[in-house]
Protein backbone atom coordinates (compact mmCIF):
# COMPACT_ATOMS: atom_id res chain seq x y z
CA UNK A 1 0.00 0.00 0.00
CA UNK A 2 1.32 3.45 -1.36
CA UNK A 3 1.67 6.02 1.96
CA UNK A 4 0.13 8.61 2.12
CA UNK A 5 2.01 11.69 2.98
CA UNK A 6 1.25 14.78 5.24
CA UNK A 7 1.83 18.12 5.71
CA UNK A 8 0.77 20.89 8.18
CA UNK A 9 -0.19 23.81 7.03
CA UNK A 10 -1.79 26.84 9.08
CA UNK A 11 -5.10 28.23 8.36
CA UNK A 12 -6.99 31.53 9.90
CA UNK A 13 -3.96 31.07 12.29
CA UNK A 14 -4.96 27.15 12.75
CA UNK A 15 -2.57 24.50 12.31
CA UNK A 16 -4.10 21.89 10.35
CA UNK A 17 -2.52 18.49 9.29
CA UNK A 18 -3.91 17.98 5.22
CA UNK A 19 -2.55 15.52 2.60
CA UNK A 20 0.46 16.26 0.76
CA UNK A 21 -0.01 17.58 -3.02
CA UNK A 22 -3.52 18.71 -2.64
CA UNK A 23 -3.86 21.85 -4.43
CA UNK A 24 -5.35 25.44 -2.79
CA UNK A 25 -8.35 24.79 -4.75
CA UNK A 26 -9.13 21.58 -3.57
CA UNK A 27 -8.44 22.93 0.18
CA UNK A 28 -10.98 25.38 -0.32
CA UNK A 29 -13.50 22.78 -1.76
CA UNK A 30 -12.68 20.32 0.64
CA UNK A 31 -13.80 23.44 3.61
CA UNK A 32 -17.18 23.86 1.79
CA UNK A 33 -16.08 27.79 1.45
CA UNK A 34 -18.11 30.26 -1.04
CA UNK A 35 -15.26 31.09 -3.45
CA UNK A 36 -16.98 34.01 -4.84
CA UNK A 37 -17.63 35.53 -1.43
CA UNK A 38 -14.06 35.67 -0.15
CA UNK A 39 -9.93 36.47 -0.69
CA UNK A 40 -7.28 34.21 0.15
CA UNK A 41 -4.00 34.70 1.07
CA UNK A 42 -0.73 32.40 0.70
CA UNK A 43 2.08 33.45 3.45
CA UNK A 44 0.78 36.51 2.83
CA UNK A 45 0.84 37.38 -0.61
CA UNK A 46 -3.05 37.65 -2.12
CA UNK A 47 -3.77 35.18 -4.76
CA UNK A 48 -5.72 35.50 -7.76
CA UNK A 49 -8.78 33.04 -7.47
CA UNK A 50 -8.46 32.26 -10.99
CA UNK A 51 -4.75 30.53 -10.34
CA UNK A 52 -5.88 28.05 -7.14
CA UNK A 53 -6.32 24.99 -8.85
CA UNK A 54 -2.48 24.88 -10.03
CA UNK A 55 -1.34 25.76 -6.54
CA UNK A 56 -0.06 22.99 -4.83
CA UNK A 57 0.56 23.42 -1.06
CA UNK A 58 3.19 22.63 0.71
CA UNK A 59 4.75 22.02 4.51
CA UNK A 60 4.40 25.35 6.66
CA UNK A 61 2.00 27.49 4.30
CA UNK A 62 -0.23 30.04 5.82
CA UNK A 63 -3.04 30.88 4.40
CA UNK A 64 -5.61 33.32 5.35
CA UNK A 65 -9.22 33.34 3.94
CA UNK A 66 -11.08 36.55 4.65
CA UNK A 67 -14.68 37.52 3.79
CA UNK A 68 -17.05 40.52 4.69
CA UNK A 69 -18.71 40.71 7.75
CA UNK A 70 -20.75 43.56 10.08
CA UNK A 71 -18.52 46.33 10.61
CA UNK A 72 -19.18 50.35 10.67
CA UNK B 1 -36.65 65.25 -7.92
CA UNK B 2 -33.78 64.27 -5.11
CA UNK B 3 -30.81 65.94 -5.62
CA UNK B 4 -28.31 62.91 -5.58
CA UNK B 5 -24.67 62.10 -3.89
CA UNK B 6 -21.94 61.70 -6.23
CA UNK B 7 -19.04 60.05 -4.68
CA UNK B 8 -16.12 58.97 -6.81
CA UNK B 9 -18.43 59.26 -10.49
CA UNK B 10 -21.43 56.99 -8.79
CA UNK B 11 -24.43 58.18 -8.07
CA UNK B 12 -26.72 57.48 -4.62
CA UNK B 13 -30.11 57.92 -3.97
CA UNK B 14 -29.68 58.39 -0.39
CA UNK B 15 -27.20 60.26 2.00
CA UNK B 16 -27.06 58.27 4.97
CA UNK B 17 -24.68 55.43 4.90
CA UNK B 18 -24.95 52.78 7.15
CA UNK B 19 -22.42 50.70 9.28
CA UNK B 20 -23.64 46.58 9.50
CA UNK B 21 -21.97 46.22 13.17
CA UNK B 22 -23.40 46.25 16.68
CA UNK B 23 -26.91 44.39 15.63
CA UNK B 24 -28.04 41.28 17.93
CA UNK B 25 -27.86 39.42 14.43
CA UNK B 26 -27.99 39.56 10.49
CA UNK B 27 -32.10 39.69 10.30
CA UNK B 28 -32.03 42.92 12.52
CA UNK B 29 -28.94 44.63 10.67
CA UNK B 30 -30.71 43.83 7.19
CA UNK B 31 -34.04 44.72 8.58
CA UNK B 32 -32.67 48.08 9.93
CA UNK B 33 -30.70 48.99 6.43
CA UNK B 34 -33.84 48.49 4.87
CA UNK B 35 -35.48 50.74 6.86
CA UNK B 36 -32.65 53.61 6.62
CA UNK B 37 -32.99 53.71 2.88
CA UNK B 38 -29.30 53.37 2.73
CA UNK B 39 -28.00 52.74 -0.82
CA UNK B 40 -24.20 52.07 0.99
CA UNK B 41 -22.98 50.13 3.79
CA UNK B 42 -19.71 49.73 5.31
CA UNK B 43 -18.63 46.34 5.99
CA UNK B 44 -15.72 44.70 7.50
CA UNK B 45 -12.90 42.36 6.47
CA UNK B 46 -12.14 39.47 9.07
CA UNK B 47 -11.16 36.05 9.05
CA UNK B 48 -13.48 33.46 7.54
CA UNK B 49 -14.94 30.96 10.47
CA UNK B 50 -13.41 27.46 9.16
CA UNK B 51 -15.02 25.19 12.00
CA UNK B 52 -18.13 26.59 11.64
CA UNK B 53 -19.67 26.33 8.10
CA UNK B 54 -23.29 27.29 8.86
CA UNK B 55 -22.10 30.77 9.85
CA UNK B 56 -24.48 33.17 8.20
CA UNK B 57 -22.76 35.62 5.58
CA UNK B 58 -23.35 38.97 5.13
CA UNK B 59 -23.81 38.67 1.78
CA UNK B 60 -26.92 36.34 2.32
CA UNK B 61 -28.77 38.70 4.05
CA UNK B 62 -27.63 41.93 2.45
CA UNK B 63 -27.00 41.90 -1.50
CA UNK B 64 -24.30 42.96 -3.26
CA UNK B 65 -26.20 44.37 -6.81
CA UNK B 66 -28.61 45.56 -4.67
CA UNK B 67 -26.46 47.79 -2.12
CA UNK B 68 -23.26 48.91 -2.22
CA UNK B 69 -20.84 47.77 0.22
CA UNK B 70 -18.15 49.86 1.53
CA UNK B 71 -15.42 47.89 2.88
CA UNK B 72 -13.14 49.56 5.39
CA UNK B 73 -10.38 48.90 7.74
CA UNK B 74 -11.89 49.04 10.84
CA UNK B 75 -9.22 47.58 13.64
CA UNK B 76 -6.32 48.84 12.14
CA UNK B 77 -4.02 50.69 13.36
CA UNK B 78 -1.00 50.75 10.41
CA UNK B 79 -1.13 51.43 7.42
CA UNK B 80 0.36 47.96 6.37
CA UNK B 81 -2.73 46.25 8.05
CA UNK B 82 -4.86 49.11 6.40
CA UNK B 83 -3.08 48.24 3.08
CA UNK B 84 -3.34 44.29 3.08
CA UNK B 85 -7.35 44.46 4.18
CA UNK B 86 -8.19 46.51 1.39
CA UNK B 87 -6.23 44.81 -1.36
CA UNK B 88 -8.04 41.79 0.20
CA UNK B 89 -11.41 43.57 0.01
CA UNK B 90 -11.24 43.95 -3.63
CA UNK B 91 -10.00 40.41 -4.20
CA UNK B 92 -13.60 39.37 -2.51
CA UNK B 93 -15.25 40.91 -5.30
CA UNK B 94 -13.62 43.89 -7.32
CA UNK B 95 -14.25 46.72 -4.71
CA UNK B 96 -12.50 49.72 -5.47
CA UNK B 97 -14.92 52.34 -3.51
CA UNK B 98 -13.21 51.74 -0.13
CA UNK B 99 -13.19 53.84 3.71
CA UNK B 100 -10.22 54.10 4.87
CA UNK B 101 -9.78 53.98 8.68
CA UNK B 102 -6.36 53.74 10.68
CA UNK B 103 -6.60 54.12 14.34
CA UNK B 104 -4.28 55.51 16.73
CA UNK B 105 -5.52 55.61 19.94
CA UNK B 106 -7.56 51.96 21.22
CA UNK B 107 -9.67 54.31 23.78
CA UNK B 108 -10.28 57.66 21.85
CA UNK B 109 -10.21 56.05 18.69
CA UNK B 110 -8.96 59.03 17.24
CA UNK B 111 -7.80 58.30 13.58
CA UNK B 112 -3.45 58.37 13.34
CA UNK B 113 -3.36 61.21 10.57
CA UNK B 114 -0.11 60.45 9.06
CA UNK B 115 -0.45 57.07 8.52
CA UNK B 116 -3.86 57.60 7.22
CA UNK B 117 -2.49 60.68 5.09
CA UNK B 118 0.21 57.74 3.87
CA UNK B 119 -2.33 54.80 3.04
CA UNK B 120 -4.66 57.75 1.24
CA UNK B 121 -1.20 58.23 -1.18
CA UNK B 122 -0.74 54.48 -2.00
CA UNK B 123 -4.68 53.36 -2.59
CA UNK B 124 -4.95 56.14 -4.97
CA UNK B 125 -1.96 55.39 -6.69
CA UNK B 126 -3.04 51.47 -6.94
CA UNK B 127 -6.55 52.91 -8.55
CA UNK B 128 -9.06 52.55 -5.06
CA UNK B 129 -11.29 55.33 -4.60
CA UNK B 130 -10.64 56.46 -1.03
CA UNK B 131 -13.13 57.55 1.96
CA UNK B 132 -10.99 58.86 4.74
CA UNK B 133 -11.94 58.49 7.74
CA UNK B 134 -10.19 61.57 9.30
CA UNK B 135 -10.10 64.18 12.07
CA UNK B 136 -12.45 67.61 12.13
CA UNK B 137 -8.79 69.09 11.34
CA UNK B 138 -9.22 71.88 7.68
CA UNK B 139 -5.45 71.38 7.45
CA UNK B 140 -5.42 67.55 7.27
CA UNK B 141 -8.37 67.95 5.02
CA UNK B 142 -6.89 69.69 2.91
CA UNK B 143 -3.59 67.01 2.62
CA UNK B 144 -6.08 63.81 2.31
CA UNK B 145 -7.68 66.01 -0.78
CA UNK B 146 -4.33 67.13 -2.24
CA UNK B 147 -3.46 63.12 -2.17
CA UNK B 148 -6.01 62.10 -3.89
CA UNK B 149 -9.04 61.21 -1.35
CA UNK B 150 -12.68 60.65 -2.93
CA UNK B 151 -14.37 62.38 0.25
CA UNK B 152 -13.50 63.44 3.41
CA UNK B 153 -14.95 62.12 6.54
CA UNK B 154 -14.47 63.80 9.59
CA UNK B 155 -15.88 62.43 12.85
CA UNK B 156 -18.53 64.08 14.55
CA UNK B 157 -16.77 63.03 18.02
CA UNK B 158 -15.19 59.33 18.88
CA UNK B 159 -16.50 56.20 17.28
CA UNK B 160 -18.98 55.01 18.99
CA UNK B 161 -19.79 57.86 21.29
CA UNK B 162 -23.09 59.28 20.98
CA UNK B 163 -21.62 63.15 21.35
CA UNK B 164 -22.78 64.75 18.38
CA UNK B 165 -20.82 67.56 16.58
CA UNK B 166 -18.53 68.88 18.74
CA UNK B 167 -16.81 71.15 16.55
CA UNK B 168 -19.21 72.62 13.81
CA UNK B 169 -16.99 75.61 13.11
CA UNK B 170 -14.34 73.36 11.90
CA UNK B 171 -17.12 71.38 9.66
CA UNK B 172 -17.85 74.74 8.15
CA UNK B 173 -14.51 75.55 7.49
CA UNK B 174 -13.91 72.21 5.86
CA UNK B 175 -16.89 72.54 3.87
CA UNK B 176 -15.71 75.84 2.77
CA UNK B 177 -12.60 74.52 1.24
CA UNK B 178 -13.73 71.55 -0.42
CA UNK B 179 -15.73 70.53 -3.18
CA UNK B 180 -14.98 66.56 -2.61
CA UNK B 181 -18.10 65.20 -0.27
CA UNK B 182 -17.64 65.65 3.10
CA UNK B 183 -19.49 63.23 4.84
CA UNK B 184 -19.60 62.60 8.57
CA UNK B 185 -18.15 59.53 9.97
CA UNK B 186 -18.71 58.51 13.65
CA UNK B 187 -20.36 60.04 17.14
CA UNK B 188 -23.57 60.80 16.17
CA UNK B 189 -25.86 59.67 18.97
CA UNK B 190 -29.52 60.35 17.63
CA UNK B 191 -31.58 61.76 14.62
CA UNK B 192 -31.11 65.22 15.00
CA UNK B 193 -26.88 65.16 14.53
CA UNK B 194 -27.56 63.77 11.35
CA UNK B 195 -30.18 67.03 10.53
CA UNK B 196 -27.17 69.65 11.83
CA UNK B 197 -24.24 67.71 10.06
CA UNK B 198 -26.50 67.96 6.47
CA UNK B 199 -27.27 71.66 7.81
CA UNK B 200 -23.48 72.74 8.02
CA UNK B 201 -23.59 71.28 4.56
CA UNK B 202 -22.23 68.32 4.75
CA UNK B 203 -22.88 66.13 1.77
CA UNK B 204 -24.11 62.65 4.01
CA UNK B 205 -23.71 61.16 7.03
CA UNK B 206 -22.42 57.91 8.13
CA UNK B 207 -24.13 56.25 11.65
CA UNK B 208 -23.66 53.06 12.77
CA UNK B 209 -23.95 52.88 16.76
CA UNK B 210 -26.65 55.56 17.34
CA UNK B 211 -28.92 52.71 14.96
CA UNK B 212 -27.81 49.51 15.76
CA UNK B 213 -28.10 50.50 19.76
CA UNK B 214 -30.99 52.14 20.23
CA UNK B 215 -33.62 50.66 22.21
CA UNK B 216 -35.16 50.69 19.11
CA UNK B 217 -33.37 50.22 16.11
CA UNK B 218 -35.70 50.02 13.37
CA UNK B 219 -37.95 53.42 14.53
CA UNK B 220 -34.01 55.04 15.07
CA UNK B 221 -33.30 53.79 11.38
CA UNK B 222 -36.17 55.59 9.99
CA UNK B 223 -35.22 58.71 11.81
CA UNK B 224 -31.97 59.09 10.50
CA UNK B 225 -33.77 58.80 7.35
CA UNK B 226 -35.65 61.36 7.91
CA UNK B 227 -33.10 63.52 9.86
CA UNK B 228 -30.79 63.79 6.33
CA UNK B 229 -33.25 64.08 4.18
CA UNK B 230 -35.07 67.11 6.26
CA UNK B 231 -31.61 68.79 7.05
CA UNK B 232 -30.61 68.69 3.32
CA UNK B 233 -33.71 69.84 2.05
CA UNK B 234 -32.95 72.68 5.25
CA UNK B 235 -29.32 73.37 3.57
CA UNK B 236 -30.75 73.94 0.31
CA UNK B 237 -33.60 76.48 0.95
CA UNK B 238 -31.45 79.27 2.51
CA UNK B 239 -31.89 79.78 5.83
CA UNK B 240 -32.90 83.09 7.88
CA UNK B 241 -30.57 85.77 8.93
CA UNK B 242 -30.18 84.97 12.34
CA UNK B 243 -31.55 88.53 14.72
CA UNK B 244 -31.70 88.93 18.20
CA UNK B 245 -34.65 91.29 18.28
CA UNK B 246 -38.29 89.59 17.14
CA UNK B 247 -40.19 90.59 13.46
CA UNK B 248 -43.76 89.59 13.99
CA UNK B 249 -45.14 86.90 11.76
CA UNK B 250 -48.65 88.28 11.31
CA UNK B 251 -49.18 92.05 9.87
CA UNK B 252 -49.36 94.69 12.23
CA UNK B 253 -51.59 96.97 10.04
CA UNK B 254 -55.65 96.44 10.02
CA UNK B 255 -54.82 95.05 13.82
CA UNK B 256 -58.32 96.20 15.15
Amino acid sequence: MKKINKIKIKINGKITTIVDKITLAELIKDLKIPLRKVAIELNREIIDKKRIRNMKLKNNDVIEIVHFIGGG
Amino acid sequence: MRDKLIVAGKKFNSRLIVGTGKYKNMAECAKAIELSGADIVTVAVRRVNISNKNQPLLMDYIDPKKITYLPNTAGCFTSRDALRTLRLAREIGGWKLVKLEVLGDKKNLFPEMIETLKTTEVLTREGFKVMVYCNDDPLMAKRLESAGASAIMPLAAPIGSGLGILNQVNIKIIRKQTKLPLIIDAGLGQASDATIAMELGCDGVLVNTAIAKAKKPFVMAEAFKNAVIAGRQSFLSGRIIKTIMGSPSSPTKGII
